[in-house]
C-alpha cells in the first residue's frame, strides 16, 4: 500500500508531476488581492479568512483531473484494478497524496500569506487548525469527483462542477471559523463541524470512489 | 494451473460482444485465441481479467488469480526501470524484481527513465511485470506489438517457462510463438449477432416513417 503512495509523490515532484501548482496559484491569489481591493488594512483584514478559504479551495481545485487522469490514460488503472491492492485503498492513497501535495503545503504557508492580507494575529492559529481539519475533506471529495469524470477527456471543467457544491459546506465552517478566531469569539463549533465533515469523507468516499471507478472501468 | 469458463457472455460498453464462450485450459497449457479484429478478443480477456462482470456464464476460476497484461504499457514515463518494476513488485507483495529483469534482460536499463525507452523496450518492461505478480494465469492482449524476433523468442521462453512451471496463459496474438502446449480457439463463432432496434417497433414507425 505504502508504495502507491510513495510512486506517487516521486511523480509529483518529478518534472512535469504538478508539485507546487496549487502552492503557486495560493500565493498569487493572495499576492493579488491587497492590488485589487486596495492596501487599507481595515478592510484586507476582515476578507483575509474569506480570501484564505477561497484560495485554498481553488488551489485544490486545479490538480483534481489529474488524480486518476494520467494513470487511466497509461493503462495503470487497469492494472492497479486488476492488483491485490483493492480499489478503496487505491482512492484513498490518491486522496492522501492529493492532501500531501497540495492541502498540506497550503496550510504551511496560510499564517504566512495571512500577513500579507493583515490577519490579526489571534486567527493565524484559527487559520491553520481549519484548513489542516478541512482540507483533507477536499481532498477527498475531489477524488470523488475525479473517479467518476475518469474517462472523459478534458474532464476537469465537470469535475469542478461536480466537486464545487459539495466544497460549499466545508468553505463555510472553514472561513467562518477563522473570522471568529480573528474577531475573539470562540469557534470552536464551527471547527467541530469542519472536523465532522472530514470524518464522513473519510468514512464514505473511498468506496463512492472505488465504485465510480469499477463503473468507469468497465 | 487449471482455468476455464462456462457459457460466458461479455460486453464493452454497453453493447454484448460475445455469447456462449466455453473453454477449458489445462495446468501447463497455453490458449491462443483468434479472430478478426473487433471479434472480441480484448473484450474477453478484460472479462477474464475481472475488470468487466460477465453479462451471463460462470468463470471456474478467481480473477485474483490472472495477470493481465493490456495494449497499453502500463509505464510510469518520469521513473527508471527499476522503480516502475519495483512498485509493481511491492503492489503484488513479491518485492523481488530480479526473475523479471533476468528473463527479459534488462539490467542493462535499469537505471534509465522509461520516456527514454523505444518502443520495443517499453513492452518487454511491460511484459517483464507479469514475473512479478506471481500468480499462475497470464491473460496477455497482442503481447507482442513492437517486439523484434529476438524478443519475441525471450518472450516465448518466458511463457513456455511460466507453463513448466505449472502456470497456464490465454493470449490474444496473430504471431506464431512456437509454444510446445498450445491450442487455438477461434472467437468469431461466440460473437453475439448486434440487434438494431425491432423494426416493427410501432413507435419508431409512427415517429420516423
Amino acid at each position: 500500500m505504502i508504495a502507491l503512495l510513495r510512486r506517487d509523490l516521486k511523480l509529483a515532484i518529478r518534472a512535469g508531476g504538478g508539485f507546487g501548482l496549487g502552492l503557486a496559484f495560493f500565493l498569487i491569489l493572495v499576492v493579488l488581492v491587497p492590488f485589487g481591493v486596495g492596501p487599507e488594512s481595515g478592510i484586507l483584514s476582515r476578507i483575509a479568512p474569506g480570501i484564505l478559504w477561497v484560495g485554498a479551495l481553488l488551489s485544490c481545485l486545479l490538480s483534481l483531473d489529474r488524480i486518476f487522469q494520467l494513470d487511466y490514460e497509461d493503462g495503470t488503472l487497469d492494472l492497479l484494478a486488476t492488483a491485490p491492492l483493492p480499489l478503496e485503498a487505491a482512492a484513498t492513497l490518491k486522496a492522501l497524496s492529493h492532501w500531501l501535495t497540495t492541502g498540506l503545503p497550503l496550510t504551511i504557508a496560510a499564517p504566512f500569506l495571512g500577513v500579507l492580507l493583515s490577519m490579526p494575529s489571534e486567527a493565524t492559529l484559527w487559520l491553520v487548525a481549519s484548513l489542516a481539519i478541512g482540507t483533507p475533506a477536499l481532498s477527498m471529495l475531489g477524488t470523488f469527483g475525479a473517479a467518476l469524470t475518469v474517462g472523459l477527456k478534458r474532464g476537469g471543467l465537470l469535475v469542478s462542477l461536480l466537486v464545487l457544491p459539495l466544497y460549499m459546506p466545508t468553505l463555510i465552517f472553514g472561513a467562518e471559523a477563522v473570522s471568529r478566531g480573528a474577531q475573539g469569539l470562540p469557534a470552536t463549533t464551527a471547527l467541530l463541524f469542519l472536523a465532522a465533515i472530514t470524518a464522513g469523507c473519510a468514512a464514505l468516499l473511498p468506496f463512492a470512489s472505488a465504485a465510480a471507478l469499477r463503473m468507469n472501468l468497465r | 494451473m487449471k482455468f476455464g469458463v462456462e457459457n460466458l457472455a461479455c460486453r464493452r460498453g454497453e453493447v454484448t460482444v460475445l455469447i456462449g464462450v466455453t473453454f477449458d485450459v489445462a495446468a501447463g497449457e497455453a490458449l491462443i485465441l483468434r479472430g478478426p479484429n473487433g471479434s472480441g478478443k480484448t473484450t474477453l480477456l478484460r472479462c477474464l481479467a475481472g475488470l468487466t462482470p460477465p453479462v451471463a456464464g460462470r468463470l471456474l476460476f478467481s480473477t485474483e488469480d490472472v495477470a493481465y497484461a493490456a495494449h497499453a504499457d502500463g509505464l510510469k514515463a518520469q521513473l527508471s526501470v527499476a522503480e516502475n518494476l519495483q512498485f509493481w513488485a511491492d503492489i503484488f507483495g513479491t518485492h523481488d524484481i530480479a526473475p523479471a529483469v533476468e528473463a527479459f534482460e534488462l539490467g542493462g536499463l535499469l537505471t534509465r527513465r522509461a520516456q527514454d525507452l523505444s518502443a520495443g523496450q517499453k513492452r518487454r518492461l511491460s511484459l517483464s511485470r507479469l514475473m512479478l505478480t506471481g500468480r499462475a494465469i497470464w491473460a496477455l492482449d497482442e503481447p507482442t506489438v513492437s517486439l523484434d524476433a529476438e524478443n519475441v523468442a525471450r518472450f516465448a521462453a518466458a511463457i513456455t517457462a511460466h507453463l513448466a512451471a505449472g502456470g497456464s496463459a490465454i493470449l490474444a496474438t496473430h504471431i506464431d510463438l512456437g509454444l510446445p502446449s498450445a491450442r487455438t480457439l477461434d472467437i468469431s463463432p461466440f460473437r453475439a449477432i448486434l440487434q438494431d432496434a425491432p423494426s416493427d417497433d410501432p413507435f419508431l414507425d409512427e415517429t420516423f416513417s
